[in-house]
């Protein structure tokens, strides 16, 4: 069949460019557990030494896998639900409500979102040292909450824009209040849009690196790229294995997520619900 | 319920759409609100049931003022013209909606949801979703949905726009049999002038905010106070005419026809014919040469150029051998023409 010949050039091609990302995975995968042979590129013996984090401390200065994992686990899930809740909300009185100032808002929105906001990090720095913040998980949850919040209430006033606005009068006329209308009858239809943010923005969460970096650079609040950093910085002797260890470690949740959420992750770009 | 708007205006920011409309709807009749788009007839759907705010005037059901009643509390029935069903119920939990907001018992809510089904035939639908239902199965349940809170009036906003031709015809005379059924005061809203006429008791021509004309479907059609009201109803349209109206009705082309009966005036004016009102079984007097002959079947239909300007339209029975540019010399029911003022009022 033709069409299946053109398929097999366009497989060719990205095969090619694919391929050494793909050789860094495995290479990922095998030197997490096996160390090579001095000067050779090929993994010698098995050696599951690079992952003696997950049962003993590394050095005894630093928190355990453990408390960073539950750290960062807490850092990603809060700022999902905080990003989440709120912009289910403010996305819905964009797409709904006829308030004053609304077409600024929008376009302030996109602003936002387009900013560099790494260039903010002063400022930042001075308000939670102010708010006594400054060192806290919370202190980092709120500014990467706040981060992204114009990304998450863009996209959820795109998914409120395509419910249709009939189905909010049937409701009211159904005798249902505009809260109730909102509640159970317009959030059901936007739920591939809530579902997608909720695991963008954990993943968002989970791979931060600067914000906690300067933001909380304490021991206790070290999460789990942070904790990454310090491992490679400190030590007199660099160890790449313990490192990419970690790093299987730290990039195995995300891959996990991706693998069950595909779906829900594509409907963000897809614009929302199919009537 | 009888149903008075009085005063009625709405206007949009510095847009006055609608200014000073007085409408009655009695007791369980069918009135159309018809006419062209933009001329004002959903924004007074919408204002009978609440959603948008009446800028002026009072609206009221049976004795209660119901002007500033909010939309919720108002015993208001409506179908929308996609439908609106919630994608995410089933059929049940659709017509049942209403009722779960009121935290009506589930067993009660059960029983009429069964009740408003039968009466709406799509009792084995129950358990579907909106999407695996056709168009008309749709409507029905919309139909469900907007009566089982036994709404005094029930408005339709274009219920049959979305359907497809054969649909159309059953659900025109399903939602005129529901309504006579339970004798509700119903509300339709249709550019469709067929529509209008094959369902309601009553129409409320609008035109630019107002209502031009408020007649039974017969009176209307076949008294129409003015040249627009003359020109939207009927299919095929009506032709027009210009006239110098003398001894006789003289045409361009100095062809005459009779006075009609009861024609007062003199000068210049515009006449209307309908086109079962013009053809050879009403003998002879305008000559003309057919330009277009569409067959539909039953009926044809002829257009017809008349000598010295202006073009006729006929509907005959088939069968003639009809042919364009052929040659003819048709009458007209004289006592049917209607003459209207060069400002389009009925003379």
């Amino acid at each position: 069949m033709t069409g299946n010949s053109r398929i097999w050039h366009l497989v060719a091609i990205l095969a090619i460019f694919s391929t050494p990302l793909v050789i860094m995975y495995v290479f990922q995968v095998i030197e997490s557990v096996a160390r090579p042979d001095a000067g050779s590129l090929w993994p010698g013996k098995l050696d599951l030494s690079n992952w003696r984090f997950l049962w003993e401390r590394i050095d005894p200065g630093r928190p355990t896998i453990w408390e960073v994992t539950f750290n960062t686990f807490l850092f990603a899930t809060a700022t999902a639900v905080g990003v989440t809740g709120l912009s289910t909300t403010a996305g819905y009185a964009l797409s709904r409500l006829n308030m004053p100032g609304r077409p600024y808002f929008l376009g302030g929105l996109i602003i936002l979102h387009a900013f560099p906001t790494i260039t903010l990090i002063i400022a930042i720095f001075i308000i939670l040292q102010f708010m006594g913040l400054f060192d806290s998980l919370l202190g980092i949850i709120l500014v990467k909450a706040a981060l992204e919040l114009p990304f998450g209430v863009w996209i959820m006033k795109g998914f409120y824009d395509t419910v249709p606005w009939e189905i909010e009068m049937a409701g009211v006329q159904d005798g249902a209040s505009r809260f109730r209308v909102w509640w159970e009858l317009v959030l059901p239809q936007v739920k591939p849009g809530l579902a997608a943010l909720l695991i963008i923005s954990f993943l968002s969460g989970w791979s931060e690196f600067v914000l906690p970096l300067v933001l909380a650079p304490g021991s206790s609040t070290q999460v789990l790229a942070t904790y990454m950093n310090a491992v490679i910085q400190d030590d007199t002797t660099a160890d790449f294995g313990l490192f990419k260890a970690i790093g299987m470690f730290y990039s195995i949740p995300v891959i996990v997520v991706y693998l069950l959420f595909q779906k829900q992750l594509m409907n963000i770009y897809g614009g929302g619900t199919k009537g | 319920m009888e149903l008075r708007l009085d005063n009625f205006t709405k206007s949009f920011g510095d847009v006055t759409v609608i200014k000073d409309m007085d409408l009655t709807v009695n007791s369980g009749e069918m009135m159309a609100l018809l006419g062209p788009s933009g001329c004002g007839k959903s924004t007074t759907l919408f204002a009978i049931c609440g959603i948008h705010k009446m800028s002026g005037g009072t609206l009221h059901f049976g004795d209660n003022d119901v002007t500033s009643v909010p939309a919720q509390q108002r015993s208001v029935g409506v179908v929308f013209q996609n439908y609106a069903l919630y994608p995410h119920m089933t059929v049940e939990q659709n017509i049942g909606f209403p009722l779960k907001v009121q935290k009506i018992a589930k067993a009660e809510i059960k029983k009429e949801v069964a009740r408003l089904a039968e009466l709406v035939q799509i009792g084995e639908l129950l358990d579907r979703r909106p999407a695996q239902l056709s168009g008309g199965q749709q409507q029905r349940v919309a139909l469900a949905r907007a009566m089982i809170r036994k709404p005094e009036v029930l408005l339709l906003d274009e219920p049959l726009a979305n359907l497809d031709a054969k649909l159309r015809l059953e659900m025109r005379s399903e939602i005129r049999r529901i309504q006579r059924e339970t004798g509700i005061t119903a509300i339709l809203v249709t550019h469709d002038q067929v529509e209008a006429m094959s369902m309601c008791d009553r129409i409320a021509l609008m035109k630019d905010g107002k209502i031009v004309q408020l007649d039974t479907p017969e009176q209307m059609y076949a008294n129409p106070q003015s040249q627009f009201v003359a020109g939207f109803l009927g299919n095929p349209p009506i032709s027009f005419l210009d006239a110098e109206a003398g001894d006789a009705l003289t045409l361009g082309g100095n062809q005459t026809l009779a006075r009609p009966v009861g024609l007062d005036a003199n000068g210049g004016m515009v006449l209307g014919i309908r086109p079962e009102h013009f053809g050879p079984q009403h003998g002879s007097g305008l000559e003309g040469e057919i330009i277009f002959v569409e067959p539909q079947g039953r009926e044809e239909l002829v257009d017809v150029r008349l000598e010295g300007g202006g073009n006729m339209r006929a509907i005959l029975p088939t069968g003639e051998p009809f042919k364009i540019g052929q040659r003819v010399n048709w009458g007209v029911a004289t006592d049917r023409i209607l003459a209207f003022a060069p400002d389009g009022q009925r003379l």
